[in-house]
């Protein structure tokens, strides 16, 4: 526990000259061009930007899946190099064991790390009690609600103390309600744990909500379109979401968001040879006409 | 060819059982408070409702079966089928009242039930660990693949020359037929497994801190063992056909051989005696396959 609970701020997340292209038969298709990210150590960062820019292929390269074509991901200037129990992840898919009760799901990173079978079953039954699971801890996956299974992922990826949580729309198949709370309790979690966060979305109220800081890319190939600081003070209340500030912070970024998808969406307009429409959009942008 | 259809459906422990799946779904039960014996019943029999009404359904159908047998053959009914010779369901019971005080009659039994334990275990214990290699390591999988593929059409009792010129003992070709007949469908549906694990739950795995080792241990084999016991259910229906046809071409001893013999020996009660045998042998291996299964896969059994 004591690793888990460390008070030192860790996880510097650096991506440098970052670009990506996946190898298909038509040729390579460049998801990730010329990106610069940084994550200072306990901070929470978030990017977002539309459908298809490449947000899923910029996280998997910090987790190690994927090897960048040109450029450099480091974590604590040690460069990534595969996935490690060092950077934990949550999928946007709920990706529990369906074999292993919630509490086995819980154990699984110690387990790997060769920790004695008490010991890791007292540190994951004080993880879930954070999380406010402990009576579930005998249940296996498949009983639990979409929101309990992502809540058990996240104390799964935090169970071995990484530097940094990696989280690709994890709460994308929840509904509001459940969101808001998912949203508070990783807040909690965060805070106690001081690691560093980053968090792809494309939920803006989610992104500001959350965040210190957010990217936001442009469509595809993906690149860092802006930097926005989210200066709103912690510990954040869901009625600041009425507040001036954040609105005013939300209209720039949805704006700067909408630009894209439209670009994103007139590419693929064009693509799928529409004639009636691009005759249309002759002289105008495509964010005029809609 | 009873037998496999018997084992391809192990979830219809009886012939309509499907069919009373099918119906409404048993209402949900509130939520538990403490509660008196009667409610405790009344509680399990609406959450069993549906199992209650299948195993009656079962039954009678069952018995309407034997009455519909009884029928045909004691009015010996002659309508494109002959019933003039098949014999009636008490003339089957009397040959099986007499067959089990006959010791004869229940070493055939036990021995095709140790042909199919030697060979069915056998083919267990190769097809399992050669699916999930070949599942995980290419190069294995090309070496291996294309000759399996080449093999695997034959049926087992296309074997039984070969199998006779390959072993010294009649007992040892036999158990051989045996494991090939289960050998092919616990590899194949090994495999298919392998080739289903989702590939998020190996990445939560390797971001865990898990390597390959542990990732074979800990995500692929219980990912694939659902896969695996359906091989091992198809594979012990194959087994019981392809014991059967190489008792009945090679054996001197085996269910398969006893009812063959009952049919030179012009005894027909017995033919009858020996179909219905092979039929509760195959559905009370297969059934026993599927308890393992709920043992070894407890997340899967709510
Ligand atoms: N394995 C792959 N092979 C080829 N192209 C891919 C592959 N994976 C992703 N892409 C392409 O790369 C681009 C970026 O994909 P990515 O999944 O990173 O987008 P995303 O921003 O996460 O989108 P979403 O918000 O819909 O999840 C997409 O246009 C996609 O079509
Ligand atoms: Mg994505």
């Amino acid at each position: 526990m004591s690793e888990v609970l460390a008070a030192k701020p860790k996880g510097h997340i650096e991506v440098k000259n970052f670009s990506l292209a996946y190898e298909t038969i038509e040729g390579p298709v460049q998801a990730v061009t010329d990106t610069q990210i940084h994550v200072n150590p306990g901070e929470f960062v978030s990017i977002v930007g539309p459908s298809g820019c490449g947000k899923s292929t910029l996280l998997n390269a910090v987790a190690g899946f994927l090897k960048p074509t040109t450029g450099i991901v480091t974590v604590d200037g040690e460069r990534v190099n595969g996935p490690s129990a060092e950077r934990g992840m949550v999928f946007q898919q709920y990706s529990l064991f369906p074999w292993k009760t919630v509490r086995e799901n819980v154990e699984f990173g110690l387990k790997m790390r060769g920790m004695p079978r008490s010991q890791r079953e007292r540190a994951a039954r004080t993880l879930l009690g954070l999380a406010g699971l402990e009576a579930f801890e005998k249940h296996y996956p498949e009983r639990l609600s979409g929101g309990m299974k992502q809540r058990v992922g996240i104390v799964r990826a935090l169970a071995t103390g990484p530097k940094v949580l990696l989280l690709d729309e994890p709460f994308g198949a929840l509904d509001a309600q459940t969101r808001v709370i998912m949203q508070q309790i990783l807040t909690n979690m965060w805070q106690r744990l001081k690691i560093s966060v980053l968090f792809v979305t494309h939920d803006i109220d989610e992104a500001i909500f959350l965040s210190d800081r957010v990217y936001c890319m442009t469509a595809r190939p993906g690149s860092i379109k802006a930097e926005i600081p989210i200066p709103l003070e912690r510990p954040r209340q869901q009625s600041m979401m009425m507040s001036s500030e954040f609105l005013a912070l939300r209209r720039g970024l949805m704006s700067l968001i909408r630009e894209e998808s439209l670009k994103a969406m007139g590419g693929e307009i064009n693509d799928l040879g529409m004639q009636g429409l691009s005759i249309e959009l002759q002289g105008h942008s495509l964010a005029d006409v809609i | 060819m009873s037998s496999p259809a018997l084992v391809r459906h192990p979830e219809d422990g009886m012939p309509t059982a499907s069919i009373a799946e099918a119906g409404p779904v048993p209402a949900v039960t509130p939520a538990a408070a403490p509660t008196s014996f009667g409610a405790l019943m009344l509680r399990w029999y609406r959450l069993n409702q549906g199992r209650l009404r299948a195993t009656a359904i079962g039954i009678i159908s069952l018995l309407a079966f034997l009455l519909v047998w009884h029928l045909l053959t004691t009015y010996r009914v002659v309508f494109f089928v002959r019933f003039t010779n098949v014999p009636s369901p008490l003339a089957v019971y009397a040959s099986f009242v007499k067959a089990i005080h006959d010791p004869k009659f229940l070493m055939h039994v036990l021995l095709s039930c140790r042909r199919i334990f030697f060979g069915f275990s056998l083919a267990a214990i190769v097809g399992v660990p050669l699916g999930l290699i070949m599942g995980r390591f290419k190069l294995v999988h090309e070496i291996i693949f294309p000759v399996a593929e080449v093999l695997r059409p034959i049926p087992a009792i296309a074997w039984v020359p070969m199998a006779i010129m390959l072993w010294p003992t009649n007992e040892q070709s036999i158990v051989y037929i045996t494991f090939l007949g289960s050998f092919f469908p616990i590899l194949v549906n090994t495999l298919h497994g392998m080739s289903l694990v989702d590939p998020v739950l190996v990445r939560a795995a390797q971001c865990l801190g898990a390597r390959e080792r542990s990732i074979f241990r800990e995500v692929y084999f219980p990912a694939s063992l659902p896969h695996i016991f359906t091989g091992l259910t198809v594979g012990m229906g194959v087994a019981w056909v392809s014991l059967i046809a190489a008792e009945m071409i090679s054996g001197q001893y085996g269910i398969g051989y006893f009812t063959w013999e009952a049919y030179s020996l012009v005894q027909y009660a017995d033919i009858a005696l020996g179909m219905i045998a092979i039929g509760v042998l195959g559905l009370g291996s297969s059934l026993l396959i599927r308890g393992a299964g709920q043992l070894v896969m407890p997340w899967r059994s709510t």
